[in-house]
Order: structure tokens, then C-alpha cells, then sequence
């Protein structure tokens, strides 16, 4: 059953030019991280994630990309700034968690798929009505979450209290059009990159994980990473 | 600020999106508020999303252009600070001034964590934040604008002096546990507002009011945030850690700044109490009001424009009980008072009422 | 003039990439070069014989030495040239080390460079004068400033060594940190039981005046001659009439005052005596307490004296000495945790600094020696300390490791265990720093002996239990990381130590600027040189002994501080001292009187001289001069040169410089 771990070729498994690449993207020094796990002692999220914060640091340092971009926890991270107002080395550490996210999808993962389907949700519906329409997000989620009963009981006493608009309350004026303009030379934009970030994720990827490099994947996030159209309205 | 009525203070407006839908009563207190205190509020017009938390996991740039649309349409109020309920609005809002005013000092000073290296050997070939929010909104983003919160406002322009003389109903006998939520005063560096590990500008507005405000350690712990949907698992045990810590403090109701707060403690309170019941622990019928409904009332202004109504769980029992206790304790007092009148007796007097654990108003709801 | 060039290989150092047969070659044809030669090693004892026995053999005027900085080895080579018959100064030195070795490959273009500094050292040389040096008178004695360890240990050196000795204590009593102690790491011996005697040593010692309660208001003068202006605060009591009796403390009726001795985990009285071994042991008044000078009320104290010496009319008293050098040994601070909010920020009392837990730990300290909880008195059985609080921490401005906490840590888990043995003990620590003699088996005794355990992480938050549950069986939860194991956990502790980090001393870079000596951006002096000169600071005549410097610990203290009083003892075993000739001189005919030099000098050595004509003229004050130049290029009339630097010299060498460019560039 058990499947020995060989000792960690670093030469071989190291990509050298990553933590630069995640310096870059994100403004943040990752060489001043000693390795306290200051991040690691007060994130909320520590129990849930599979790779806890600080060892997220120490991936990057070493340059293991492929296992940075293809864990859980760079998902899971609310964004809540405790280890950001924390960290001894003054780190950042909630914008490169943003980082690698921002990565994983250009690198076709999303081991969280209802996360990344959430937040691809609250876009396009941004996208589409220039302010988020939580009546239509939260059908559209509950259907391709695949768990549309969960929030089911919510809707009655929100009804009652006049919390769940029915229609969405959109910008007055050029606002939609400005926001839907906005969303579109985005898409515009990472389609021109796109063909540079693959080339580089291709590049960079060393050996070629197919749980998360199948072609298939990498046509979804394509698709899912542009969130324009879908709305379900 | 000595007298609010008087005050000359206006800013700009913008409600954020759940303001409109399910946190219309966090919009409505605050607005009332405001304007009891004599503060003015100019809508942003047209404004549109701020992209919250979903658009900076995906690109932070798309993140900074739909902050800085609405950070453009602010200054056509003539306005340069722009209020806001909201922290999570608050925060996108304040992250892409941030980084547009660093952008225009190139060397400027918070580049990033003071490294002894260079941090960023890219950086000169990489286009610049400002230029890449520029790029997706097809024009020049602005500068002058900035973000603070409606507590912030409160705190800091009005003034708690003032606020107290302005109470009419103090929420006396009330025990608040004050709860920020975890960004409105973190990072610190970009809040720049109040203690990031004890911040005490609710503390101070509730007190004001009358209330007694409980010593509550987890008032910056985040509550699962956006996860409720995704991964409700996660929400359900956060949340359910801070309905426990509240209920040992005492606390008869928990007041919120945050709509995502709020949400995942008072109409998600079924599924946290769900969660803390399978795992062998007590659910909790504490009510969550935003604080400026309780501000509201304290403030005396009517009820139908602070939308208690929409509270999942009704504040009214809370607010009897606490109106209850005190007139025991008044009673008691008074009795004491009488006793050491008549008789230098024994030296007990009639403050030994701190609040229980486990007592009438936290004990397990269904 | 007849001079001689000698090129340095230093090993590979210089000759790796610089031609340095080449350099003495085109040495020879410079103007009166009548030798020039290279070698392995100029300052290794054949190369000085070389040189010495080149400047006899062929009656040289004058060196240069092409090889490190002055700073290495000018002395050196001005010793040898000076042996050989010359006068020092007619000796110049071309770095081709630092500035042309070291910092290029080109093998061609460094050659050439090295060519161009010889040439302008052998230009400059042309221009040199021999220059003596002036003797002066000095004042056998030392002032020390700071009377803990380092400062006691600096002043019993000197007073046995034969010199008079000031000693300057900030507080009532010296002693300093470690009359705070409980035990001393890695002996476990007791520390007042060590310090004490030392402590008794320097009230009896008859060379050494004591003045606690007293701060250096100024400091003029210069090695050898400085003259010190002494604040003594008063006391508001007669110490010649005080027996320390302690009758007053007894009868003192304000007895809230936090105790600083016990940092603040008891109280005092308004009058008090710091603790039972004080040097000196008198009474003292804190008159921000006291009710008679914040009420006018009380006067207790003076009715119970039986020696009647308490007099609240007393001032304070401005005291000058003269001594010929000073040792500083301010000593620290410790970090103040109130900035650390995820720790409570000072709002749980169950929360202390690990100096308050070492007064809890003393059988003198206010719990006669019992560990309890601030809050409630219980003897606490899970104790956890958390190392690096303010060190090693840019978020606080404390980049820096403190030295010392690794090592106070293990042994305060090592005495929590000893005082309550079914007590658990837990240290959070990043890195364990046990570099001193016998300090890693200390921390391996903790760890396997002791059974402290130790978990390699931070802690991120400590917050009450249960709020409500009052103080019986209130508990911290201390919540941190095990990085070792990748995982969160959590303590219930009954009570949390922090090992704070060390501070420069309250008001350290204050009393720097009195002393004109360097500091650092965290307020820790700056010794002169890190390897070779660290007792010594650039400042002729001041020296540092202790945590003034940077964080230290007592035996690395007390090692600095005998090394700080042997300088002394060697710098005023002279009767006389010889003054640097390389100085500002004034050129009385030129000078206008404007007094601008005497504005710029940051060293006091420039006054206006007032002739009889009521004209004034600017004049150095050849033993305060540092020969810095400053007063050289302010000086609108060009009155002022600077020996050895004067304007006819660097202009030679700015001569010698441009011309070979113009040869190049015309060629």
C-alpha cells in the first residue's frame, strides 16, 4: 500500500525563475520568509487547507512550482489579512496567496472547483448587471455546484424579510455598459497573454502532471477564466 | 464636532452591492444614522461593483479597475472621501488607491516588505499597475479619492463625545459583544484605522450608546467569509467559534460592521447551529444586528427605518431582557443603598452583578 | 628628493589582477623615484626590513607603499620608516588593494589604475613636510557611566589598577539588570549572590566616587583632558545622615507605587530603598508619588526619620570632574510588549515579560520566590514561554537577535520545572542560539532532563478561554504553530512568559551626541572597528563596555568591560599623550574673523581669540582638532589648512591625476 517517497531530487525539481515570478506578480520578497509559521499559527483556515501557509512560503522559495499551483489551500484562503498584518518579515502573505491563485487558473487548476465556480459566478454576474445580482448568483452557483439544495431553506425567510431582491438593482446610468467594457478588454487582454502564459506554464512545468494538464482542463479554465457570458439569467 | 447637529460634514456615498439586496438594512441604519448625527451623504452616482473579494483571487488588475470606476465616479460628487458600510467594499476600494498612489512614485516608499534584495527584478519591464488598470478602463484612473468607513466616520468625524449627547434610549443593561470582521481594520498598513489586533472604534460607539460592551477576543477572527456558499463546512465552523466565544462572554446580541458578517451569523444561524449541534455542542439564539441599528435606537430614531424587522433573529427579547436585568439590578441597588442605611452592616454592595455563563438568553436553540 | 616605491603583491590578493611588476616599472620613471620594487607581502617583517633597509642604503627622503588601506596597515609602515631614520609622515600609501583589486577583472585597465595612484601618491609625497607630534598632560581617572555589571566590573579594573574612578548611576542603587536576576544561565548560580559582593566592593573602594541618582548632563574636553558636568538628582533625603534603617518605608502612607525593581508586579512606597542589597542603601523620594510634593499633605517620613534626614527643600546638584577618558556601559532596555496586540498588548495579566517572571522566580523578589499568576495568586501549571518577542521581528522595527533569550528561556523552564515539579513547561522558539561555553548542554538539559517541551513555531494569538469564568481556573489559550509537524495547536496555559528582546537603553542616543560617539539606527553605540577595535569607538579616549554596544550577556559583559578597563589602565599608564599633528592650522594674516569654522566644527575646537585691537581670529585647539577638515573648506579666505592635507598637496595629486589624462586622451 504504502508508496515510498524518494528523496527530493532539488536540482532536478527546482524551477529556479519561480519565486522570482511570484516576487514579481506580487511585490513581495519571499526570500525574507524564515520559516516562524507565524501565517501558519493564525489562519483560520489552517484545518482546512492540505498544505498549511508557511509551507506555501517555503514551496515557492524552493521553486516547486507544479505542487504550489496544483494544492488546495491557495484556494481556500478567504483573503483575510491575519497573516498579512502578522508576518515578522512584513510579507504580504494574503497577496501572494492571491498570486498563486492567479496562477493556478493561467496553469489550468482548481482542485476547490466550487471555489473557483463561485468567484467565476460573482463575476459574470458583475459582468452582466455591472453590480452582483445575488438572487441570480445564488441560483446559478447552487445549480453548477451541483448542490442546489443547500441554501434552499434560506430562501423563505429571506423572502419574508424583503432581503432577496428578484430583480437586479443596476447602475443608473452608463454604469453597466462602463463594467461590461471593463470585463471585456480583460477578456481581451488575458486571450492576447494567453498564448504567452501557456507557452510559459508549458515551459515551466517540467514534468507534466495529467490530473491537472489534460486538455480538457485546460479548455475548461479557458472558458471558465472569462467570466462574461454565463449568468443564468 | 462639539455639537454633531451643527457639523458641516459631507462625503461622498457608495452602498456596495449587498446593500441593495440582503444587507438593505445595514444601507438604510446607516444613512439614518448619519443623518441624526449630521453627516451628509452624497450618492455615488451610478456606481457599479467594487469587485470584492471574487475579482482580486483572480486578477488584480481587473480587481483595481472596477474599484477605481467607482473611485472616478465619486469625484463627480465634488467629494474627495468616499464612505462606505461596508469592509469588504471598503477594502477593494482602498487596495486600488493603494496601489495606484504607489505606482505614481516609482521609488516610492511602500513598494514592499523592506527587503534587503530587490524584491521585484521584473519590475522594470513589467507594465505598471496603474497602466494596466488604466489599459482596462480606456482612461485615466484617479487618485484623488479615497475610502473610509461609515464606523471610521463616526469615530473619527462625529466623535463619541458627541454621539453620547445625541443618545436618547441608551441601550442601557445591554452586554454587545462588538465584532469587526477580519478586514476592516487589517492589514494595517492600508486600513490605516484603529488597533489591528484590538480595535476598539465599535467598543467605543456601542458604549456611547449605553451599552455594555463585552470583552470579546475574537473581534478580528474571520467568520468563513464568501465560503458559505462553496464550502459551507468551513463557514460552519468558523462561525459556530464565534457564536461560543460570544455566548461566554455573555453576550446578549452580537453587533456587525460586515454584511458577509451578519449574513453568515444571523440567517445562516440554522446551519451554523446545525453544525455545533452534531458535533456535540449547544446551538445559539443570539440576535446580530448591524451596530448602527443599535446605534439608531440609541439615537431614538423609529424603528421601521432601521429594518429590525429584517434581522433573522429578532433583537426585541435581547433588548427586554437587558431592560429587565436592569431594573433588577436597580431594584437591588436600591435595597442595598437601604440596608447600608440602616445598618453599617456587612461591606456588599450592589455591582456584583456580572453576567453568567449559561444564563436565560444563551441557552440552546433548536 | 629621493624617493622609494614599494608594489604589494598581498599574496593573490592584489597581483591576481593587477600587474604589479608593471606598476613598480613605470614607478621608476616617475619625477625623484630613484627605487621602486614589488614584493609578496610589504607588511610581513622582510618586506618592512626591505624597506628599511632601502631607505638607509640609498638615503631616501620619503615612501610610497602601494598595496591596502591606510586603515590596515599605515600605521605599520609608518612605524617601519620611521625606524629606518625618517619622520613618519613622509610616507603616503596608494590603496590598489580595495580601490582597484578587489572591485575589477581587467587585469590591464587595474594596472593602469594602480599606475595612476602610485603616480599621484608620489606627487603628493613631493609636497609632504615632516610633522611632529605636541605632548600633553593627562588626568588619571575614568569616568564610567552605567553601574550594572559591566560598569562595576570596568570600575574595579580601573580602581585596581591605580585609577580614580567616577561612576554614574541613572538609578538610586547600581546593580543594574542582573541585581534583578533569580539564577544565572548555564550555572544556575545565584545572581545577586555574585553581583553582591562586587556591588559592596564599589561602595567601599576608596578610588571610586559614586554618584547614583545622577545623569552626564555635558562632556568637553578631549583624551585625556575631558571635563564632565554631573546632574545629581536629590533624593530629599541627607545620605550622609541615612542609615537605610528603612523606618520611613514602614511609615509611608502612598504604598501603591509600582515597584520598577520588581518590574512592576508589586508596589512600593513613595520613599524607598530599591531592595536589600542597594549600593547605596539610602532612602530615596520619588516626588511625582509623594504626597507631600503632590498634595503638600505628608510628612511622615521626616517625623519617623531617627536620623533626621529627610529634607524636602534639598535641589538637585550639578557636579563637574575631570578625568582623561571614559568608559560607557549604559547597558538596555527591554522591548515593550504593549506593541505585540495578538499577545494582549499588556491587557492580560496572566501575560508578563520574562524579567517580571524573573522577579517572581527571586527568593527577594516580591513572591518570595513562589511562581503565581498575577490574577489570581494560583500556582500555575502549564506555563508557556514564547521566545523572539520584539527580536528577530522587522514588523516592530527589531531586526536584530537580542543574544540572550534563547539562553534565559531554557533556564526559566528549567526553574519552573525545579519550583513546581508536576508543572508542564512549554517553549515556542524559531531558532535555539547556544553558541557560549557550556550554553547548547544547558539547552539539551531543558529539553531531555527537564522535559520542557519544545515546539519549533510562533504563536499568533492569546486569548481568555472563557471570558466569563473569572479567576479561579481561567486559562490562556495560546495558539501557535508546530512547523515541524505543519500543523496549528493550542495551549491552555495557566500563565505566559515572553521572552522580550533588548532595547539600547532609554535615552542611549542622547547621551552618544553628549559624548560625540556613534550609534546605530536601533540606539546601540558603535565601537570602532567590529574585529579589531570593539571596545574602542571613534571617539579617541571613549570606550564601551557591555549591552551598550548591542545585546550581550552577562559573561560577554563582564569580558568587554575588563577588556573597555584595560584600554584605560594602557591609554593613562602614560604620563603624557602625543596629540595627531595632522590638523587644522590657522593662518592668522588670511583669517577675517567671520567665526564660520568656529559654527562648522562638530568637535568644539575652533574658539575666537580676541586681539588687542578687538579684532578676532579663529584658533584650533590643537588637542580637541580630529583633523576632520571641515573647517578647511568652509573658511571663505582659505585661512585654515589642514596638515598633511593642504591645499598644495591635493592639488599635486589632482595634478598628477589629470595630466596622465591628458596624455592619454592627446596620444
Amino acid at each position: 500500500m504504502h508508496i515510498p517517497t524518494p528523496p527530493l531530487d532539488l536540482e532536478h525539481a527546482r524551477d529556479a525563475s519561480f519565486q522570482a515570478a511570484v516576487a514579481s506578480e506580487s511585490g513581495q520578497c519571499l526570500a525574507s520568509c524564515y520559516q516562524c509559521g507565524m501565517c501558519t499559527a493564525g489562519c483560520a483556515y489552517t484545518p482546512d487547507y492540505d498544505v498549511p501557509v508557511h509551507q506555501v512560503m517555503r514551496l515557492v522559495q524552493l521553486g516547486l512550482r507544479e505542487q504550489v499551483l496544483s494544492c488546495r489551500a491557495i484556494w481556500l484562503c478567504a483573503s483575510c489579512q491575519a497573516c498579512t498584518t502578522r508576518c515578522p518579515n512584513n510579507i504580504d502573505v494574503a497577496r501572494v496567496m492571491d498570486v498563486l491563485r492567479h496562477m493556478a487558473r493561467r496553469a489550468g487548476h482548481a482542485p476547490e472547483a466550487n471555489v473557483k465556480t463561485f468567484a467565476d459566478s460573482f463575476l459574470a454576474s458583475v459582468a452582466r448587471h455591472g453590480r452582483v445580482f445575488e438572487a441570480g448568483l445564488a441560483a446559478v452557483f447552487a445549480i453548477k455546484s451541483g448542490r442546489p439544495m443547500q441554501d434552499a431553506g434560506l430562501g423563505l425567510p429571506m423572502l419574508t424579510r424583503g432581503k432577496l431582491a428578484l430583480i437586479p438593482h443596476e447602475p443608473t446610468g452608463n454604469g453597466k455598459a462602463e463594467v461590461a467594457a471593463i470585463f471585456a478588454r480583460f477578456n481581451r487582454f488575458a486571450d492576447q497573454g494567453a498564448g504567452r502564459h501557456s507557452h510559459d506554464d508549458v515551459q515551466r512545468s517540467g514534468t507534466p502532471k495529467a490530473s491537472a494538464n489534460t486538455p480538457k482542463a485546460r479548455s475548461d479554465t479557458a472558458k471558465d477564466s472569462a467570466p462574461t457570458t454565463e449568468d443564468g439569467q | 464636532m462639539s455639537d454633531a447637529t451643527t457639523t458641516n460634514l459631507t462625503l461622498a456615498y457608495y452602498p456596495g452591492c449587498s446593500q441593495t439586496g440582503t444587507a438593505a438594512e445595514y444601507d438604510r441604519s446607516s444613512r439614518a444614522c448619519c443623518a441624526a448625527l449630521g453627516v451628509g451623504l452624497v450618492d455615488v452616482p451610478d456606481w457599479s461593483c467594487c469587485g470584492s473579494t471574487p475579482a482580486h483571487t483572480v486578477d488584480h488588475h481587473l480587481a483595481g479597475a472596477l474599484a477605481a470606476r467607482n473611485l472616478i465616479q465619486a469625484e463627480l460628487t465634488g467629494h474627495d472621501r468616499v464612505a462606505t458600510p461596508c469592509p469588504s467594499c471598503l477594502a477593494a476600494l482602498r487596495t486600488a488607491s493603494h496601489h495606484l498612489a504607489e505606482d505614481s512614485h516609482p521609488n516610492g516608499a511602500a513598494q514592499n516588505n523592506a527587503s534587503p534584495g530587490d524584491a521585484d527584478p521584473n519590475s522594470r519591464t513589467r507594465p505598471s499597475f496603474r497602466s494596466q488598470v488604466e489599459r482596462l478602463l480606456d482612461r485615466p484612473a484617479p487618485l484623488r479619492s479615497v475610502a473610509v468607513s461609515v464606523l471610521q466616520v463616526l469615530v473619527e468625524d462625529v466623535g463619541v463625545e458627541a454621539i453620547a449627547a445625541a443618545v436618547k434610549h441608551p441601550l442601557t443593561g445591554l452586554r454587545v459583544a462588538p465584532y469587526y470582521g477580519c478586514i476592516m481594520n487589517r492589514p494595517p498598513g492600508l486600513m490605516a484605522f484603529d488597533d489591528p489586533e484590538n480595535p476598539t472604534a465599535l467598543d467605543r460607539v456601542l458604549t456611547a450608546c449605553g451599552a455594555t460592551v463585552v470583552d470579546f477576543p475574537f473581534k478580528t477572527e474571520c467568520c468563513g467569509a464568501a465560503f458559505a456558499m462553496p464550502r459551507l463546512d468551513i463557514m460552519q465552523r468558523l462561525s459556530a467559534r464565534l457564536l461560543d466565544m460570544a455566548a461566554s462572554c455573555g453576550a446578549d446580541a452580537i453587533a456587525v460592521a460586515c454584511p458577509l458578517c451578519q449574513m453568515n451569523l444571523d440567517l445562516r444561524r440554522g446551519q451554523v447551529n446545525a453544525f455545533s449541534l452534531g458535533q456535540g455542542g449547544i446551538g445559539h439564539a443570539m440576535p446580530v444586528p448591524y451596530f448602527t441599528q443599535l446605534l439608531g435606537l440609541a439615537l431614538g430614531l423609529p424603528e421601521s427605518g432601521l429594518g429590525l424587522d429584517k434581522l433573522v433573529l429578532d433583537l426585541r427579547p435581547a433588548l427586554a431582557a437587558a431592560a429587565e436585568r436592569t431594573a433588577e439590578a436597580q431594584k437591588l441597588s436600591a435595597q442595598a443603598a437601604q440596608a447600608q442605611k440602616s445598618a453599617k452592616a456587612n461591606g456588599k454592595n450592589g455591582t456584583g452583578h456580572g453576567p453568567k455563563p449559561g444564563c436565560k438568553e444563551n441557552t440552546p436553540c433548536a | 628628493m629621493r624617493i622609494g616605491v614599494m608594489v604589494c603583491h598581498c599574496g593573490n590578493n592584489i597581483a591576481a589582477t593587477v600587474d604589479c611588476e608593471a606598476v613598480a616599472a613605470a614607478a621608476r620613471e616617475f619625477p625623484d623615484v630613484v627605487f621602486a620594487t614589488d614584493h609578496m607581502y610589504a607588511c610581513s617583517d622582510p618586506g618592512q626590513g626591505t624597506i628599511e633597509k632601502t631607505i638607509r642604503e640609498l638615503k631616501l627622503d620619503g615612501v610610497v607603499v602601494a598595496s591596502c588601506s591606510p586603515r590596515m596597515h599605515e600605521v605599520t609602515f609608518r612605524r617601519a620608516v620611521e625606524r629606518a631614520g625618517l619622520n613618519r609622515y613622509m610616507f603616503e600609501m596608494a590603496n590598489i588593494r580595495e580601490h582597484v583589486a578587489w572591485i575589477s577583472l581587467d587585469r590591464k585597465r587595474n594596472t593602469e589604475k594602480a599606475i595612476d595612484l602610485v603616480r599621484m601618491a608620489v606627487e603628493k609625497l613631493r609636497y609632504d613636510r615632516p610633522l611632529t607630534a605636541k605632548s600633553f598632560e593627562v588626568q588619571k581617572r575614568v569616568l564610567i557611566i552605567g553601574a550594572g555589571v559591566a560598569g562595576i566590573q570596568a570600575a574595579l579594573d580601573c580602581a585596581e589598577g591605580g585609577l580614580d574612578v567616577v561612576l554614574v548611576e541613572r538609578k538610586a542603587s547600581i546593580g543594574g539588570v542582573m541585581s534583578k536576576l533569580d539564577k544565572t544561565f548555564p550555572t544556575i548560580d545565584c545572581s545577586v549572590c555574585v553581583l553582591g559582593p562586587k556591588m559592596v566592593d564599589v561602595g567601599q573602594h576608596p578610588r571610586i566616587t559614586l554618584h547614583t541618582l545622577s545623569e552626564v548632563e555635558e562632556l568637553s574636553g578631549y583624551v585625556g583632558n575631558f571635563e564632565v558636568t554631573i546632574r545629581k538628582k536629590t533624593p530629599y533625603v541627607d545620605w550622609v545622615k541615612c542609615t537605610g534603617c528603612g523606618a520611613c518605608l514602614e511609615k509611608c502612607p502612598s504604598r501603591k507605587v509600582p515597584d520598577s525593581h520588581n518590574e512592576g508586579i508589586s508596589t512600593t512606597t513613595a520613599i524607598t530603598i530599591p531592595f536589600p542589597q542597594a549600593i547605596p542603601k539610602r532612602a530615596a523620594i520619588d516626588p511625582t508619588v509623594c504626597l507631600h510634593f503632590t498634595k503638600g499633605t505628608c510628612g511622615v517620613c521626616k517625623k519617623v526619620c531617627p536620623a533626621d534626614a529627610i529634607d524636602y527643600d534639598l535641589k538637585d546638584e550639578v557636579v563637574t570632574e575631570k578625568v582623561g577618558a571614559v568608559i560607557a556601559a549604559t547597558g538596555l532596555d527591554l522591548f515593550d510588549h504593549r506593541k505585540c496586540g495578538e499577545y494582549g498588548g499588556g491587557r492580560y495579566p496572566d501575560v508578563i515579560t520574562s524579567l517580571q517572571y524573573e522577579r517572581m522566580l527571586s527568593a527577594s523578589g516580591p513572591t518570595n520566590g513562589h511562581i503565581q499568576r498575577p490574577s489570581d495568586g494560583a500556582e500555575p501549571k502549564t506555563v508557556v514561554f514564547i521566545s523572539c518577542v520584539g527580536s528577530r521581528d522587522r514588523s516592530v522595527d527589531r531586526p536584530y537577535c537580542s543574544n540572550f533569550c534563547c539562553m534565559y528561556t531554557a533556564k526559566q523552564a528549567i526553574l519552573t520545572r525545579d519550583h513546581i515539579p508536576d508543572s508542564r513547561a512549554y517553549v515556542f522558539y524559531m531558532d535555539i542560539r547556544a553558541t557560549g561555553k557550556g550554553y547548547e548542554e544547558f539547552v539539551r538539559r531543558a529539553q531531555e532532563e527537564y522535559e520542557v517541551q519544545y515546539i519549533r513555531g510562533r504563536v499568533a494569538q492569546i486569548y481568555p478561554l472563557y471570558p466569563l469564568a473569572g479567576p479561579e481556573g481561567n486559562q490562556l489559550v495560546v495558539r501557535g504553530a508546530d512547523t515541524l509537524l505543519g500543523v496549528q495547536v493550542e495551549i491552555k496555559a495557566d500563565l505566559v512568559v515572553l521572552a522580550v528582546g533588548a532595547e539600547s537603553a532609554h535615552g542611549a542616543p542622547a547621551l552618544a551626541e553628549k559624548l560625540r560617539i556613534s550609534y546605530d539606527a536601533y540606539g546601540f553605540f558603535l565601537e570602532s572597528h567590529p574585529k579589531l577595535r570593539p571596545v574602542e569607538t571613534n571617539t579617541v579616549g571613549v570606550f564601551l563596555a557591555g549591552a551598550c554596544q548591542a545585546p550581550k550577556d552577562i559573561p560577554a559583559s563582564v569580558a568587554q568591560a575588563s577588556a573597555a578597563a584595560g584600554k584605560v589602565l594602557a591609554l593613562l599608564s602614560k604620563d603624557k599623550l602625543e596629540s595627531d599633528p595632522q590638523i587644522a592650522q590657522v593662518q592668522a594674516m588670511r583669517c577675517i574673523g567671520c567665526g564660520k569654522c568656529e559654527r562648522t566644527c562638530p568637535f568644539g575646537a575652533i574658539r575666537m581669540r580676541e586681539l588687542r585691537d578687538g579684532a578676532k581670529r579663529a584658533e584650533v585647539v590643537e588637542t580637541v582638532c580630529q583633523g576632520c577638515g571641515i573647517c578647511s573648506v568652509t573658511c571663505p579666505v582659505r585661512a585654515i589648512q589642514l596638515a598633511h592635507f593642504t591645499d598644495s598637496q591635493l592639488l599635486a595629486e589632482v595634478n598628477a591625476l589629470c595630466r596622465t589624462w591628458t596624455e592619454t586622451t592627446g596620444s
